[in-house]
């Protein structure tokens, strides 16, 4: 240190962290799993490999609950909300959510599409992940539990070729077993290369086709239920009671924003007249708290604005607010991104 | 090709972390990866090269601890090896695996600070 006054020198010192990488991602999901579980949803992350049939179980599945539970999807692809389309059209109201280049879906993306949905009418709430036997395993969604199909034609070591999907597998549902006997596979290797991924292995031999494995498949769904604890919630959706509910995200870049919010019944992740305060920390560091006022309105809409800015996430997700700010309430900008 | 988000959210941690303690630069950063966390080592050790340019990160190599995943009994603590039947024929329970076999764990950040 310089001796006449102590200024200008520095010294390395080692900051230990220990903190996951992904500890953004999982407090969003923490508060997605709060809201199904208020909302009294069982929600299930549907993984597999494109083409492992996660559109068509969700199809049958849906003919095999008619009347019984009522089903709510959304439907994660690169592009195209064809998967949303096929299942609108098996009575499965659903939602697309178009990754771009994203190879999987993350809990914020999750929690954006849970806005104006209204998952408190659902009985089961299906999140259909990107296809893809890596990537979506590491994310927490929010979800009571994995599933992930995997077709009989992908052959019988997958498992092992990927055991950080099967390890996150509560469920293996090994689809299109009708094209058993066309094909040189053998379940018992399938089901043997299971055993040595998955602690507690539980596998499901299905066929959206034939119907085989469905029973099964309802029970098991019946079993998770029973675990969801009854709703307490309100009448709706992503809702919250009023002025009970603060949460904080931060996103996959870093970013953190805090909402203390007021939600009136009836509509979405909606803000009535309150005081919506958010303070971000923007990848350059920098913070910035605003309070907004909201009208009445549809979802995670703000207007009463007098000042829109988008943002883009590292992870892709977008959103945009319009505010008002408190008076006096310093707001400087400056995106990095 | 996840690694990429990955490393954006380690590298923005780090800067944030940085500004917090008023560093003037980064020296070094540790992450630990487990072999069952998903992410591919040099496929995220490229993706840090290729986003540290131009951050506080840019001077600061990166150092990867993978972490071996470790399975054992959680009753008589036999441990199960590599490609084995993941549970406990004597205790028939399902195996147990160790902290950080499966985590993608910021460690160690090393800076200067005032």
């Amino acid at each position: 240190m310089c001796a006449t006054c102590g200024c200008g020198d520095t010294k390395l010192v080692p900051v230990d962290v220990h903190e996951k990488i992904l500890a953004g991602n999982d407090r969003v999901a923490g508060h997605n799993r709060e809201h199904f579980a208020d909302q009294g949803v069982l929600a299930l992350n549907l993984m597999g490999s494109p083409g492992a049939g996660k559109t068509a179980l969700l199809e049958a599945t849906a003919g095999a609950v008619r009347g019984r539970w009522r089903l709510g999807a959304v439907s994660g692809d690169l592009a195209t909300d064809n998967d949303a389309r096929r299942l609108e059209r098996a009575g499965i109201p659903s939602r697309a959510i178009t990754t771009g280049q994203g190879c999987h879906l993350d809990a914020e993306l999750v929690h954006h599409a849970l806005h104006g949905f209204a998952v408190g009418d659902l009985d089961v709430f299906f999140i259909e992940n990107v296809g893809n036997l890596v990537c979506p395993a590491i994310y927490d969604l929010g979800q009571a539990a994995n599933v992930v199909a995997l077709s009989v034609t992908e052959g019988e070591d997958k498992p092992l070729k990927y055991p950080v999907m099967f390890k996150a597998a509560d469920l293996v549902l090994l689809t299109k077993c009708d094209l058993l006997p066309h094909l040189d596979v053998r379940v018992e290797s399938v089901l043997e290369g299971l055993r040595r991924v998955m602690p507690r292995p539980r596998v499901i031999q299905f066929s959206a086709r034939s119907g085989q494995g469905m029973a099964e498949w309802v029970a098991w769904l019946e079993e998770q239920k029973a675990r969801v604890p009854a709703r307490k919630g309100g009448a709706s959706s992503h809702d919250h009671l009023p002025g009970e509910h603060v949460h904080e995200h931060r996103h996959a870049d870093g970013t953190v924003h805090a909402h203390g919010h007021d939600h009136s019944p009836g509509a979405g992740h909606e803000h009535s007249h309150a005081e919506h305060v958010h303070e971000h920390r923007h990848a350059d560091g920098t913070v910035h708290t605003h309070g907004h006022g909201h009208s009445p309105g549809a979802g995670h809409e703000h207007s009463h604005a007098e000042h829109v800015h988008e943002h883009r996430h590292a992870d892709g997700t977008v959103h945009a607010h319009g505010h008002d700010h408190a008076p006096g309430t310093d707001h400087g900008h400056s995106h990095g991104s | 090709m996840h690694e990429y988000s990955l490393i954006q959210s380690l590298v923005t941690r780090v800067e944030s972390e940085a500004r917090a303690r008023r560093a003037s630069s980064v020296h070094r950063v540790v992450v630990a990866l487990g072999e069952l966390s998903g992410v591919d080592p040099e496929l995220f050790a490229t993706a840090y090269d290729t986003f540290r340019a131009g951050t506080l990160c840019e001077g600061a190599p990166l150092e990867v601890r993978r972490v071996e995943a470790r399975w054992s009994c959680p009753g008589c603590g036999r441990e199960i090896h590599r490609g084995q039947v993941l549970a406990c024929d004597a205790c028939r329970v399902p195996a147990r695996l160790a902290p950080g076999g499966d985590e993608i764990v910021l460690e160690t950040i090393e800076m200067e600070v005032p």
